[in-house]
């Protein structure tokens, strides 16, 4: 398992098959990609905080949680911190089980906690200033499911 | 003493990111009214506490959660990652 925090940019293209290389056995290799939406054509950034020391490990806890209850043969989770611009990458996670319904399960589960579990918050930033990101009730329901 | 960190709009109210404090506080609650005690900016920061988390020593917690043996405390609101 890899767990990156990091303000870096990433190439998801390369993560995906060094990830896919590293998966001795799997039949199976699924991989999400978040990027910076900009629903409204005015966002300038992305500021993403984090607290470094909890990032690393509640993202290592929540993915050892999917390992385990998926019988994962890998799992890579990446996330980016600082101020991005729309449409770059802030995040991917990748999954390698036997079959693919390991696989996406663990994939979507990792994503609803990465969300709501993981100290991370945006700010977007406009022209006219900037604002957090109030988290969604939808996304904390979303635990409910697992 | 014990090391307080904020985090996002909590650490933007209190003006500060981190700082180390002296409390005879038993719970997270009771460290909490200390500070809603010490300045407006406290009191702002930390006057609903629905929409804050909080972590102690790196892992979340609940608010009538006891502090001793706690070395650091995380104030934060819900966090919007992925």
């Amino acid at each position: 398992m890899r767990v990156l925090v990091q303000a870096a940019p990433f190439d998801f293209g390369a993560e995906a098959q060094a990830f896919a290389d590293g998966a001795a056995g799997a039949g199976a290799i699924v991989t999400f990609t978040g990027l910076v939406r900009d629903l409204s054509g005015a966002l300038t950034a992305m500021e993403i905080e984090h607290y470094p020391g909890m990032t690393e490990r509640a993202i290592a806890a929540i993915a050892e949680e999917a390992r385990q209850r998926w019988h994962l043969i890998d799992a890579l989770a990446i996330h980016r911190h600082g101020r991005l611009r729309p449409a770059e990458p802030i995040m991917m996670v990748a999954t390698a089980a036997v079959h693919r319904a390991e696989a996406f399960a663990a994939a979507e589960f990792l994503m609803d906690y990465l969300k709501s579990r993981a100290p991370f918050w945006k700010k977007e930033v406009t022209a006219q200033g900037a604002d957090w990101v109030a988290a969604r009730d939808a996304d904390e329901a979303a635990l409910g499911r697992w | 003493m014990i090391d307080l960190l904020y985090f996002a709009w909590v650490r933007e109210r209190i003006g500060l990111p981190r700082e180390r404090v002296e409390t005879g506080a038993a719970t997270v609650a009771e460290l909490v009214e200390e500070l809603r005690a010490r300045e407006e900016r406290y009191a702002l920061a930390f006057a609903d506490l629905s929409s804050l988390r909080v972590a102690l020593d790196q892992e979340l917690a609940e608010f009538d959660a006891p502090l001793a043996g706690v070395r650091e405390v995380a104030f934060f609101p819900p966090m919007t990652g992925g």
